[in-house]
């Protein structure tokens, strides 16, 4: 790649958003704004080698944007009234006016509309609002860059087809729609958080892109509590990157990690998130809930001072707001490191019962965890078995089957402790 | 990645900065910060108060010698810093470039470690100490 090429590519991530929205503000469509915003940008490529970067990089991408769509619609005889208006507008302008914060904010609902599936609002969000490149996302997401494409394409389609308006939403669906918006920059998160596929089990370049978004919605929504507690959850989750994977890449669960690798800064920056949240005196939701939790484990000197009655208390509170069942599994993880595993068994067994998690390897994982610490082994080494076949990141695999391998020689050596398969609670959910 | 940019100015470029009206430096840098909190790149950073207020410990002797501020002639005054976060070098120029320094000035901008640095010195024994300290302190905080 090119010194130009690079830095065009810089100039986009930082500008590129805005350019967008704006061009999108203007001529009501995401799908166009973007398309134009690329031409732009390979004038940019074309020209800033010979010329430098214009001091207003922003600008310049829009006015050329902006000429580029005259032209276009010029040529295709699409100069209908609506058209007309908006040419004859930017014609007078002599300068390039400050695009607003909350065309950026309208992008981001916009990308993360409900008439797009998850895939395509990851996709869109990162690539409109990140300012990313397709070959950056096919990285990223280990795909084809085709892939990447078709999914942006198909996306900017059917945003069109529907007539989604480049705005945000009525104050009736404002808390959805934004709970949306926080969803997909969470689900990045995660999926550098503990990816989901592959050989890599920490995809620190995800997880930073979504901490940027989210501090990005942090500055244009400043007065609502679950962004703030977002950003405070990615931070404290993140903070512990460093002492989540061994050399060898493969995953230290939190039981296990060396808190001195714990990024303090970050913590504290998770802190006043969190404390920015509640200063708004809405209550706690979802998120702030999890990033609750999650400072429980941040301030913790060692996992043995974990205050996990303190955790009970915020699960069942998390509970009470959301029927996700991966939830009511945390809570028994927390239930068995306050009291004990016995207590806690008949909660996962309802889990089961209830068949709440089909195909994910957490239940017989979490099950094989508890029935290992209450000296069942052979039972928990089917459980761990069934959880290890079931689960698609490898370096996890491995790890559940080291637990297998340890039960099996505890039982052959007469069931004597073996101390890390007995465990210390820490397994896949709260693990990490 | 994480970089520090680091303001350095002479003494030239401090008085000049003293003939322009404070407000004005004022709305420029908080409009330049505020730009890298909205673009969510923005992790930390503070400015220094007057060299005068500060010392300087040399360590040229067997104990170190502590000399109150000024500095006599400055050509590189630290004057404050940004820690920012970028996916890139290019990004992290790109943002140096825009801070509103005036002439005279200059940003020194350096890459700041991360954990990931430090892989092989997992098992250090400070790495394990500075685990052990932290303990204390909790400890007595708690307390």
């Amino acid at each position: 790649m090119s010194d130009t090429q690079r830095a065009v590519e810089a100039v986009w991530r930082i500008e590129g958003a805005r350019v967008v929205a704006a061009l999108a503000r203007m001529v009501g469509d995401l799908g166009q704004a973007e398309d134009l915003a690329q031409e732009a940008v390979a004038d940019a490529l074309a020209q800033w080698p010979e010329s430098g970067i214009p001091r207003n990089a922003g600008a310049w991408l829009t006015t050329v944007a902006k000429r580029k769509a005259i032209d276009g619609w010029r040529r295709r005889g699409r100069l209908d009234e609506r058209y007309r208006a908006i040419a004859r507008e930017w014609e007078q302008q002599t300068e390039e006016p400050e695009p607003f914060d909350d065309d950026v904010l309208r992008l981001m609902f916009t990308a993360c509309h409900p008439v797009l599936g998850r895939e395509a609002q990851v996709a869109l969000t990162l690539r409109v609002v990140g300012g990313l490149t397709t070959e950056e996302l096919a990285r990223m997401f280990l795909v084809p860059v085709s892939t990447i494409q078709q999914r942006i394409t198909r996306a900017k389609k059917t945003l069109a087809a529907a007539k989604v308006p480049f705005a945000v939403p009525d104050p009736n669906d404002w808390a959805d729609r934004l709970d949306r918006v926080l969803s997909v920059v969470y689900l990045i998160f995660t999926e550098g958080y503990a990816a989901t596929s592959g050989d890599r089990w920490v995809r620190v370049d995800l997880a930073n892109e979504a901490l940027r978004l989210g501090r990005v919605l942090a500055g244009l929504t400043p007065r609502e509590p679950e962004v703030h507690a977002l950003v405070a959850l990615m931070e404290f989750q993140a903070s512990r990157f460093a002492a989540r994977a061994a050399a060898d890449g493969s995953p230290i669960m939190l039981p296990d990690q060396n808190r001195a690798r714990w990024n303090r800064a970050q913590i504290t920056r998770g802190n006043e998130a969190l404390a920015r949240a509640d200063a708004l005196h809405r209550g706690r939701g979802n998120y702030a809930l999890q990033a609750a939790i999650a400072q429980c484990h941040a301030v913790a000197p060692e996992f043995g001072d974990t205050d996990w009655d303190r955790i009970v208390l915020l699960y069942e509170a998390l509970g009470h707001l959301t029927a996700n069942p991966v939830v009511k599994l945390n809570h028994a993880v927390a239930v068995s490191m306050a009291s004990g595993p016995a207590a806690a068994l008949p909660l996962v067994d309802a889990l089961v019962t209830a068949d709440a998690l089909p195909r994910s390897y957490l239940l017989p994982s979490v099950r094989g965890e508890l029935l290992a610490r209450l000296g069942r082994d052979e039972e928990a080494v089917s459980e761990l078995t069934t959880a290890a076949a079931l689960v698609g990141n490898t370096r996890q695999r491995g790890v559940l089957l080291t637990k297998v391998e340890e039960l099996r020689r505890g039982s052959a050596s007469g069931g004597g402790a073996t101390g890390k398969a007995r465990g210390k609670g820490g397994s896949g959910v709260e693990g990490g | 990645m994480k970089y520090m940019l680091i303001m350095r100015d002479t003494d030239e470029s401090i008085e000049a900065s003293k003939q322009v009206p404070f407000e004005e430096i004022l709305n420029a840098m908080g409009a330049y910060n505020e730009s890298l909190v909205k673009a969510g790149v923005m992790l930390s950073g503070e400015g220094l108060a007057e060299a005068t207020e500060g010392f300087v410990v040399d360590f040229a002797a067997e104990d170190p010698i502590v000399t109150d501020g000024p500095y006599g002639e400055t050509h590189e005054l630290f004057n404050g810093f940004w820690i920012i976060q970028t996916a890139t070098k290019e990004e992290a120029v790109e943002w140096a470039k825009r801070c509103p320094l005036g002439p005279g000035s200059k940003l020194e901008v350096r890459r700041v470690h991360e954990e990931s640095d430090f892989e092989e010195y997992q098992d250090n024994e400070y790495v394990q100490n500075e685990k052990a300290q932290r303990e204390e302190l909790e400890k007595k905080n708690k307390s």
